[in-house]
């Protein structure tokens, strides 16, 4: 049962063959009996999700069901949730039970499916280990002698499915949050286009960057997912109002006569040669399925990192200046007065990455650096964007490297935060154009598994999702799990 | 590019944090590497290029100036440190 995907479970559902409250309690049993292993939960929303379990068996017995009614599935902890506590990975929300939902929860429950519980993360999504959580490291369920990262900073979420602690979880990705994490765990990630899904009730982390998106066992379920979470929403002034195509329809067409892009930029010293030789061996099934790849240039790619280090750092240091220790989280014991109050409150309770980053973006910001720092990473970014728009005339998705390496160990960055951002050189250029990226499973390297990121032009999730379900017809990675391999 | 112990406690003040002697040591060297990172971008030719914001160039929409929220304070307020007769209690600011 573990095994079902979202979209056998719907069909397992629909044809009664087992209740919601059936999979439920056993999703549930597994998490406590597993979580402890992984610590891929923060916390574990059993009460609600049986109960909300009742419900959808009661929509389906009176056929008032969406294919979606009864599904478990996790929210990343970075999703508020009404009466569920929201922690963002932080000893700042820790105790932070919000009294509203996010439209992607909202959209989820007006569905009728099931939230088993919220996922551990980097505090406030900043890190691509999930060393960074105040609620302690999430173990990679692929780790075989050494204990190995998930990615982050959807860590959490990517360990319970691997785990099969869930059969699916949202994700949020800033820089390569989703993606990252989905290559570590031989999963099926996606970002979708910038205000492609509502931010509303999202912890804000970099604004102009940040974007919700599925993280699922296939691009089938991936499809399945997006279908709920994306849409304008009038609460988020940044979602476009964009038409939602069906993004089950085009799953089945032919790759016959389209053309994949292969960045030469990033065949670099960051790849290593087996991550390079998986990426030749995809090229090869997407040329069998009928592609057509060529070579295409990003000249502006190796200004990603930089571009990326002054502009969400900056969006970051404005957004956590709302923490304040006034109107919910932390607050210091007994403070002396309210500069104190404000001041020990934050230092307190944001962890050691999150304070490095509010510092750099609020010098980036100060008088006499913007126009040095912000305002030069902010034309860097359109350079960037426009790379890919001319990418994009030639060619109609992008084929690249997840990441540099499968997952590491911990420590493995050593002290110096710029290591660990390295790590995310080949996604984070998709953030800052505010472009589609996926990441499928494309293959072993030393025995763990690595990713394949597909780069889509604006609003082209559909076709994303297409070349993905194609791929996985043609290959089985996406298959194994940790106890199949 | 340097940053003493002093111009971290300046930043850390800007931005209502709190630093150590010893965590400004650190994060001094931790932020002067990650700015020689950053400093990749002054070798970028940006003459002429337009600041990008939005991703989709997007702009800011306006909704009609009608009320839509409804008083929810008790609901909000149920969640924070400190209140009293509807409003957030801080230490003495006036004295």
């Amino acid at each position: 049962m573990f095994e079902f995907t979202i979209k056998e479970l719907a069909q397992g559902l629909a044809d009664k063959s087992f209740s919601s409250q059936e999979i439920t309690q056993a999703y549930l049993d597994r998490i406590e009996a597993l979580n402890p292993r992984y610590n891929a939960y923060i916390t574990v929303n059993a009460e609600q999700a049986i109960e909300a379990a009742k419900q959808a068996d009661n929509r389906i017995a009176k056929g008032d069901a969406s294919m979606w009614t009864g599904i478990p599935f996790a929210h990343k902890d970075i999703f508020c949730t009404q009466g569920l506590l929201t922690t963002c990975g932080s000893k700042m929300l820790h105790n932070f039970v919000p009294p509203y939902d996010a439209t992607v929860v909202a959209n989820f429950k007006r569905e009728g499916a099931v939230c088993l519980g919220k996922t551990n993360l980097d505090e406030f999504a900043m890190g691509s280990s999930n060393e960074h959580s105040f609620y302690g490291r999430v173990i990679n369920p692929w780790s075989k002698d050494e204990e190995l990262v998930p990615g982050g900073s959807s860590g959490g979420s990517a360990a319970a499915i691997a785990a099969r602690l869930a059969p699916a979880a949202t994700g949020t990705d800033t820089g390569g949050s989703i993606r990252q994490p989905a290559a570590f765990c031989n999963l099926t990630g996606l970002k979708p286009t910038y205000g492609r899904v509502s931010r509303y009730g999202m912890i804000a982390y970099a604004s102009s960057l940040d974007q919700g998106g599925p993280m699922t066992r296939n691009a089938e379920d991936a499809a399945l997912m997006l279908q709920v979470m994306a849409g304008h929403d009038p609460k988020d002034s940044t979602s476009m109002r964009q038409d939602v195509p069906d993004y089950s329809a085009d799953l089945n067409k032919s790759l016959e006569g389209l053309t994949l892009g292969l960045p030469k930029e990033y065949f670099n010293d960051q790849l290593s040669q087996e991550m390079a030789n998986t990426l030749t061996a995809a090229v090869k099934v997407f040329e069998q399925l009928g592609a057509k790849v060529k070579e295409v240039s990003l000249p502006n790619a190796d200004l990603s990192i930089p571009a990326y280090y002054v502009i969400a750092p900056a969006e970051a240091s404005a957004n956590l200046s709302r923490f304040d220790g006034v109107r919910y989280g932390y607050r210091c014991e007994e403070p002396a007065d309210l500069m104190d109050l404000y001041e020990r409150s934050r230092s307190e309770g944001f962890g050691t990455e999150v304070k490095r980053r509010i510092l750099i973006g609020t010098y980036a910001l100060s008088a006499g650096y913007y126009d040095a720092y912000y305002r030069k990473a902010q034309q860097v970014r359109r350079l960037v964007k426009n790379d890919f728009v001319a990418a994009f005339e030639e060619v109609d998705a992008i084929l690249a490297p997840t990441t540099p390496s499968p997952a590491f160990g911990f420590g493995a960055k050593g002290d110096d935060p710029v290591q660990m951002y390295l790590e995310d050189i080949f996604t984070i250029s998709a953030n800052l154009a505010g472009i589609p990226g996926m990441s499928i499973p494309a293959g072993k390297v030393n025995g763990l598994p690595v990713g394949l990121q597909l780069l889509g032009n604006y609003f082209d999730e559909a076709r994303l999702l297409n070349l993905a379900h194609q791929f996985q017809t043609a290959t089985d990675w996406h298959l194994a799990s940790p106890d199949n391999q | 590019m340097s940053i003493g112990p002093e111009d971290i406690k300046k930043i850390a003040h800007l931005a209502r944090l709190q630093v150590s002697a010893e965590e400004a040591e650190k994060l001094g060297g931790d932020i002067a590497n990650i700015l020689n990172l950053v400093d990749q971008l002054q070798a970028a030719n940006t003459e002429g290029v337009e600041p990008m914001a939005n991703p989709l160039d997007a702009v800011q929409v306006l909704r009609s100036d009608t009320v839509t929220e409804q008083n929810q304070r008790e609901a909000y307020q149920a969640i924070a440190p400190a209140t009293e007769d509807g409003l957030y209690l801080v230490p003495k600011v006036i004295e």
